[in-house]
C-alpha cells in the first residue's frame, strides 16, 4: 500500500514530523517497506560541464569530453555534436537511462576503441524540442551552480510503501492509516467533508440482483451521472496517482481509483451508453466469455458472480469491468457502481480464472459495508466537480442485511495474555478511537465491531488491537525457565546426530541437496518406487521428489568433477520419499566418493577407491554408533545401481528382514548415463529406520569389563574352497567351533591361480586362541587345530592346503 | 702382590684405550676366560700361606670388581656409539609430506541446528520432528488457515496433486498440530526441518530451514515469550546484549503475532549483530491462536503460550558471514570446506556452541 505523507494529512490532523509518524506506523503493526522519494525516470538526467574536449584519436567528427558531473571524478563521454567544446554546460545521462525520445537504454559502450559512459543530450532527445543539430546548451549563470543537480524539477514528496497484513483490509485505503494512527495517539482523525451535492434525477438504469445459489453480491449501489465531459485529470489528482507509481488514465477512471486508494472503496464506472437496458448482477453459465479491461478474453465456468446487461457479461464482480462497457475519453453518460461482494466468492472465481487487480485483493479481505453511499458520494461530487453532469438518486440494491457485530471483552484477559496491565479507561479510549463502540459493564467490555474490520471476531483479537496500539515495547521480559518436560533428544534424533558426525568424520562433506530432482535422473536410481510428481514445480528439471539420496548426490559429484576436483567425498543425511502421503518417506544416508586414494603421494602407492573403502566406512560407522559388528551379516544383493558383482547390503543380523545399509561401486552405466569422468565412483546408504534401538545401552555394556589374562596362541590355516564360496560363511564356521576359546579370525590372503584348482581359491586365515579360565597347554591347542580343520572340511567341503 | 698390580695397570691401561667390541671381548677372555688372568691368580690362593691368603683374596676380589665394572662401562659406551652411528645413517627428510589424513566437514545448516538445539536444551525444549509431506489440513486448516483465505497468498506451495491435499509444508508449524494432537499439555519443544516454497531469487531459495518453537501450558504469557526470544538470540549470536524490537505482525495461528526485529550495524563491510541503529527481521512469532488450541483438542480457557518459526539459514548467513542463500544447497566443495564445520566442534553448554 503506497501513499504520500501529504496524503496522509489530509485525513490526520497531526503536529508530529514524517519520521515520527513512520516510526509510530511500524510500531503499531502496519510495517514499513519503504519511505523514499518516487524514482522517477527523468530523475537520471544531470546539469553536466565539459571540462575537456579532444579529438578522438580514430574518428574525425567524434570527441572525447571529460564532463563534470557533481562528482569528485569526471566522467568520459564520447560525443560526435559539433558544439560539444570545453566550458559548454549540458545535459548528461548516465548508463541505465532510457532516452524518451526512442526509448532506448545507455550503456557503457565503446566507441571506436574509446569507452564512453553515458552520452550529452540534445533537446529533440528529451522531446525537449525538435532540436536535434548538437547537445543542449545551458545558460551559464542560471545553471552554473547546479552541475550535478537534476536537470527536471520532478515532485519531490515522499512515498510511504507498507506491507499491509492480510487482516488489515481497512488499512488498504489512507483514511485507514490515519485512523490507526490517530488512535495511538499520533494525531486526530478529521472528518470527512462532504459537500451537499444536488441529485435531482433518478437513476434511470434498473438494477437487480438475482436470488443464485451461492451469490457473490449481496449489496449494489448505483448512481447515474449525465452529460458529463471526460478529461485529462487535473494537476492534483494526476499527481496523487503518480506518486503511486500508476498511470493517469482519464479523470473518471482516476477518480475512481482515487477513491478507492482513500477510502479502501472500490468503484466502477460503466459507460451508460452501452449498457443494454439494464444491470442484472447474476450468476454466470458455463461457457460464457467477455473481454476484460486487461484485453484478455475469459472464458467463464458456472456461478461466478458477473455483471451483466440484457446482451451479456458486463464484468466480474469486484474483479475486473469489461472493455464492452467502459468508459472513454469521449464518455458522456457514466453508471458508477459501489457494491459488496462476499470475500470467499472473489477468491474462488479470481483462483479459477487467475486474475488479481486492486479491487479484488481488496474485495476478498472483506470491504466495509457501509461505505456504499460514501464512496458514490465522494466519486459523484468529483465526477461533477471536474467533468460536470447531472448526478441521479442513489440505487442501492441489497439482498443481505449487515449489522455491526458485538462481542464481549472480559479485561483481564488483556493482561493474562500481555503480562502487563492497562487500566480500563484507557483501554476504552483505544478501542473508542479505533472506531468500537464501547459501553462499561461490570468486569466486561460491550464491544460493537466497527464495518471496517472483518478480521475482528472473538475476545484474542480485542487483546492484539489493545496491546498493538499501546506498543509491544510495554511487554517485560521475563527469564526463561529451565523446566524439563521430556529429553532434549530422543533416541532416534541422538542416532541421526551421532551417524551424520561420525560419516563426517571419515572424510565426508556434509552437503544439503533439494528434496526434489530431476526426473530423468531420478528414474536411474527410484528402483520400484513409485514416481512422486510435484503439480507446480519451480522449473522442469526439479519434477519430482527425489526416491533415492543418490540422485542430487550423483548430479552434484558431477559438478565438482566439472569444477575440477577427482577425488571427491560427499554425503548427506535427509528424507527420500516413496509416496505423497504425510510419512511416507525414511531417513536416509547417503555417501558417495570418486577417484583415488593416495593421489599422487611419495610414499603410498595410489590406487582407485572400491568397495572396501566404503565398507570399511559404513561398518565403523555402524560400529560407532554401538551396534555388535560380530552379527552383521553381508548379503550380496543391493539395488540396481550398484556394480552387480561389486556391491552388497549389511543386515544388523543374518535374521534381519531389511538390510541397513547398502555399500558398493556405483554402475558403470549409471556413470555413462549421467556423464560423469572419473576413475571409480563407490557409494553408501544407511537407512536410518531400519536401525533398531540398541536393547542393551551403553551404560550397562560398561559395567560389564572382562579379560582374560592367559596366554594367547595363534595358528595360520589355509583353506581350499569352491571360488564363489563366501569368507563371511568360512568365518562363521569357524568362530562358531568354540565362542569361548576361538577369539578373532583374520584372513590374510586370498590366492587364485597355480597349484590351486581352476574353480577354487585358497583362504588363507590367522586364528587367535585363548582361554579365560586356564593356560592351554600343547595338546588342547592341536585339539582345537583339528577341530577347526575338520569342521571346516565338513561343512564347506574345503580342503586344508597342505 | 706384583702380579695383581701388573694386571691392574696392564689391563686398565688397555680398557682406556679405544676399543672395539671384539678387542673388548678378546681382554674379558684373557682375564676371565678359563685360563684367563685372574682366574689363573684365584688358583694360586690355595698354594698362599694362611697370613697372605687373606690379603691376596681380598685383593684380587677387588681388582676383579674393578675390571669386571670397567669392562660394562665400556660395553655400554662402545654400544651407544655403535647405535648413534647407525641412526646418523637412518636420517630422513621429516620436511617431507605427513601421510595423508582427510576428515569431512558439517554442513552449516546441521551445524546451526545443533548450536540451537543446544541453547533451548538449556531452557527445557525438546526436539520433534513432523514429515516434510504434509496435507492440506495440518499445512493450513487446522493452524486457521482455511481454504480461501488470503493468508494462503502468503506462502507459494507446491502441490503433490491436483486437489491441492497433497503438499511439501510450507513452514515447520504443522509440527506443532503433530505434537499437540499426539500429547497433552503442557508442550514445551522446538522443530527444526526442511520447509519448502516455490519462490526462488537471490534471497528465497525453494528449500529453506526453519525450526518451530511451542511452549504451551497454563500461565505462559508474551513476557515469557520476549524472555525466550531474547535469550535464544543472545546466545546464539554469543554477545552479553542484543538489541531486540517487538512489532505487531499478522499470522493466522498467533494472536497477538509479532515480528522480531535486531539491531546491527555494518562495520568494516561486516554485520555487526547487537549494535547500531539498523533493524533486521528474523522471526515471527505471537501467541498461540485460541482456534488453534481448539483445533488440537486443547482448551484455551485453561492452556495458553507462545509459538515462533525462525529461518535457520538465515540465522547462520548473519553468524557465519555467508552471502548467498543459495549457495547453501549448491554443494560447490570449496564452499563446503570454507563454511563446513569439523565435525569434533559439537555445539554444546559446557564448551560453548562456536569455537
Amino acid at each position: 500500500m503506497k501513499f504520500t505523507i501529504g496524503w496522509l494529512r489530509e485525513h490526520l490532523d497531526t503536529q508530529k514530523k514524517d519520521n515520527e509518524i513512520i516510526e509510530k506506523l511500524t510500531g503499531i503493526g502496519l510495517e514499513v517497506e519503504s519511505f523514499e522519494n518516487l524514482s522517477s525516470s527523468l530523475d537520471s538526467f544531470k546539469v553536466a560541464k565539459i571540462i575537456n574536449a579532444e579529438q578522438h584519436p580514430n574518428a574525425d567528427k567524434l570527441r572525447i569530453c571529460d564532463v563534470d558531473i557533481g562528482l569528485d571524478n569526471t566522467v568520459k563521454v564520447v560525443c560526435g555534436a559539433p558544439n560539444a567544446k570545453k566550458d559548454l554546460l549540458t545535459i548528461y545521462a548516465g548508463p541505465g537511462t532510457i532516452i524518451p525520445k526512442n526509448n532506448m537504454k545507455l550503456s557503457v559502450s565503446k566507441i571506436r576503441g574509446v569507452t564512453s559512459y553515458g552520452m550529452l543530450c540534445s533537446e529533440s532527445e528529451l522531446n525537449l524540442s525538435s532540436e536535434s543539430e548538437g547537445i543542449t546548451e545551458l545558460p551559464t549563470g542560471k545553471y552554473t551552480d547546479r552541475i550535478g543537480k537534476n536537470f527536471f524539477k520532478t515532485n519531490t514528496e515522499k512515498v510511504v510503501d507498507l506491507s499491509i497484513t492480510p487482516n488489515r483490509p481497512d488499512c488498504l485505503g489512507v483514511r485507514g492509516i490515519a485512523r490507526d494512527l490517530a488512535a495511538a495517539g499520533a494525531g486526530k482523525l478529521k472528518k470527512i467533508s462532504l459537500k451537499n451535492i444536488k441529485k435531482n434525477e433518478s437513476q434511470k438504469i434498473k438494477v437487480s440482483i438475482t436470488k443464485d445459489k451461492n451469490q457473490g453480491c449481496t449489496i449494489f449501489g448505483s448512481c447515474l451521472i449525465e452529460g458529463v465531459t471526460n478529461k485529462e485529470s487535473p494537476k492534483w489528482l494526476k499527481e496523487k496517482i503518480i506518486s503511486l507509481g500508476q498511470k493517469p488514465i482519464s479523470a473518471i477512471v482516476d477518480i475512481t481509483n482515487y477513491v478507492m486508494l482513500d477510502l479502501n472503496r472500490p468503484l466502477h464506472a460503466y459507460d451508460a451508453d452501452k449498457i443494454d437496458k439494464e444491470i442484472i448482477v447474476r450468476n454466470s453459465k458455463k461457457g460464457e466469455t467477455f473481454e476484460a479491461l486487461d484485453n484478455k478474453e475469459y472464458k467463464l465456468g458456472d456461478d461466478m458472480c458477473v455483471i451483466s446487461d440484457k446482451s451479456g457479461v458486463l464484468g466480474l464482480g469486484g474483479i475486473i469491468g469489461g472493455t464492452r462497457s467502459g468508459t472513454e475519453i469521449n464518455t458522456k453518460n457514466v453508471l458508477l457502481e459501489s457494491a459488496y461482494f462476499i470475500p470467499r466468492s472473489i477468491r474462488k472465481t479470481s483462483k479459477l480464472l487467475n486474475i488479481d487487480t486492486d479491487a479484488k485483493f481488496r474485495f476478498e479481505r472483506g470491504i466495509d459495508t457501509q461505505s456504499i453511499e460514501l464512496g458514490l458520494s465522494k466519486a459523484a461530487e468529483l465526477i461533477s466537480e471536474i467533468c460536470g453532469g447531472k448526478i441521479s438518486n442513489f440505487d442501492i440494491q441489497q439482498t443481505d442485511k449487515y449489522e455491526k457485530n458485538k462481542i464481549k471483552f472480559n479485561v483481564s484477559l488483556f493482561e493474562k495474555i500481555t503480562g502487563f496491565k492497562v487500566n480500563d479507561n484507557e483501554i476504552i479510549k483505544i478501542l473508542t478511537d479505533l472506531g468500537f463502540d464501547v459501553s462499561k459493564e461490570k468486569f466486561e467490555l460491550d464491544l460493537k465491531i466497527p464495518t471496517w474490520r472483518p478480521d475482528i471476531t472473538q475476545p484474542i483479537d480485542i487483546v492484539e488491537e489493545i496491546v498493538r496500539i499501546k506498543g509491544y515495547e510495554n511487554i517485560e521480559t521475563l527469564q526463561p525457565e529451565k523446566t524439563k518436560i521430556k529429553d532434549t533428544l530422543n533416541a532416534q534424533q541422538k542416532l541421526f546426530h551421532f551417524l551424520q558426525r561420525s560419516v563426517a568424520s571419515k572424510g565426508y562433506f556434509e552437503t544439503v541437496t533439494w528434496s526434489f530432482t530431476d526426473s530423468k535422473i531420478n528414474k536411474l536410481f527410484k528402483e520400484n518406487l513409485k514416481e512422486i510428481k510435484i503439480v507446480n514445480p519451480i522449473s522442469s528439471d526439479l519434477d519430482v521428489l527425489r526416491n533415492s539420496i543418490f540422485t542430487n548426490l550423483a548430479f552434484y559429484l558431477k559438478k565438482n568433477l566439472d569444477r575440477g576436483f577427482k577425488d571427491i567425498s560427499l554425503f548427506e543425511i535427509g528424507p527420500i520419499f516413496r509416496g505423497s502421503e504425510p510419512g511416507e518417506q525414511l531417513t536416509v544416508i547417503g555417501a558417495i566418493k570418486s577417484g583415488k586414494i593416495s593421489r599422487l603421494n611419495w610414499n603410498e602407492k595410489e590406487r582407485i577407491v572400491d568397495v572396501f573403502d566404503v565398507k570399511k566406512d559404513v561398518i565403523q560407522t555402524l560400529v560407532e554408533a554401538g551396534y555388535d559388528k560380530q552379527s552383521f551379516f553381508v548379503r550380496d544383493k543391493s539395488p540396481s545401481y550398484y556394480h552387480p558383482g561389486k556391491s552388497g547390503s549389511i543386515y544388523l543380523d543374518k535374521d534381519e528382514i531389511e538390510p541397513v545399509a547398502y555399500f558398493g561401486e556405483i554402475h558403470p552405466n549409471i556413470l555413462k548415463k549421467l556423464d560423469i569422468k572419473t576413475e571409480g565412483l563407490v557409494g553408501f546408504e544407511i537407512y536410518m529406520d531400519y536401525l533398531r534401538e540398541n536393547k542393551i545401552k551403553l551404560k550397562d555394556l560398561k559395567t560389564n569389563f572382562e579379560y582374560s589374562d592367559y596366554q594367547k596362541s595363534e595358528r595360520d590355516f589355509a583353506f581350499v574352497v569352491d571360488k564363489n564360496f563366501k569368507a563371511q560363511d568360512l568365518i562363521e564356521i569357524i568362530s562358531s567351533i568354540d565362542k569361548n576359546l576361538i577369539r578373532s579370525i583374520k584372513i590374510f590372503d586370498i590366492y587364485e591361480g597355480e597349484n590351486i584348482p581352476q574353480d577354487k581359491k585358497s583362504i588363507a586365515l590367522n586364528v587367535t586362541i585363548q582361554s579365560s579360565e586356564r593356560t592351554l597347554e600343547e595338546s588342547d591347542l592341536e585339539n582345537i587345530n583339528k577341530l577347526i580343520i575338520s569342521t571346516v572340511e565338513t561343512k564347506s567341503g574345503a580342503k586344508i592346503r597342505s | 702382590m706384583s702380579d695383581i698390580k701388573k694386571i691392574k695397570d696392564d689391563y686398565l691401561n688397555k680398557l682406556n684405550s679405544d676399543l672395539n667390541i671384539e678387542s673388548l671381548n678378546q681382554i674379558k677372555t684373557e682375564l676371565f676366560g678359563k685360563n684367563g688372568k685372574i682366574s689363573h691368580s684365584f688358583k694360586k690362593l690355595g698354594s698362599l700361606p694362611t697370613d697372605e691368603r687373606k690379603k691376596f683374596a681380598s685383593d684380587l676380589n677387588s681388582l676383579k670388581n674393578e675390571l669386571q665394572d670397567k669392562i660394562n662401562s665400556k660395553l655400554q659406551e662402545i654400544e651407544t656409539k655403535e647405535i648413534n652411528s647407525k641412526l646418523e645413517n637412518e636420517k630422513v627428510d621429516v620436511t617431507l609430506p605427513e601421510r595423508e589424513f582427510s576428515r569431512g566437514k558439517i554442513h552449516p545448516v546441521s551445524q546451526v541446528i545443533d548450536e540451537i538445539s543446544s541453547i533451548f536444551s538449556e531452557i527445557g525444549f525438546s526436539v520433534e520432528e513432523g514429515p516434510d509431506i504434509e496435507n492440506e489440513h495440518y499445512n493450513f486448516t487446522a493452524l486457521n488457515t482455511p481454504d480461501n483465505h488470503p493468508a494462503r497468498d502468503m506462502h507459494d506451495t507446491f502441490y503433490l496433486d491436483n486437489n491441492k491435499e497433497s503438499l511439501l509444508r510450507t513452514h515447520t508449524s504443522p509440527v506443532q498440530v503433530r505434537t499437540m494432537l499426539n500429547g497433552k499439555p503442557p508442550f514445551k519443544i522446538i522443530a527444526p526441518g526442511r520447509t519448502y516454497r516455490s519462490d526462488s531469487d537471490q534471497t528465497h531459495s525453494p528449500m529453506f530451514h526453519q525450526v518451530e518453537g511451542l511452549h504451551i501450558d497454563k500461565d505462559i504469557n508474551m513476557g515469557h515469550l520476549k524472555g525466550c526470544l531474547n535469550y535464544f538470540i543472545k546466545s546464539f549470536f554469543e554477545v552479553d546484549k542484543i538489541k531486540m524490537r517487538f512489532r505487531p505482525s499478522h499470522f493466522p495461528f498467533t494472536e497477538p503475532s509479532a515480528e522480531v526485529d535486531i539491531g546491527y550495524e555494518i562495520k568494516d563491510g561486516k554485520i555487526v549483530i547487537g549494535e547500531g541503529d539498523k533493524w533486521l527481521e528474523i522471526l515471527g512469532c505471537g501467541m498461540v491462536h485460541p482456534n488453534v488450541l481448539k483445533n488440537v483438542k486443547v482448551n484455551p480457557d485453561n492452556y495458553q503460550g507462545y509459538a515462533f518459526g525462525i529461518g535457520i539459514d538465515r540465522l547462520g548467513m548473519l553468524k557465519y558471514g555467508i552471502n548467498d542463500l543459495r549457495a547453501f544447497f549448491e554443494t560447490d566443495y570449496r564452499w563446503l570446506n570454507h563454511f563446513g564445520f569439523d565435525p569434533l566442534d559439537v555445539p554444546s553448554n559446557y564448551r560453548g556452541l562456536s569455537r
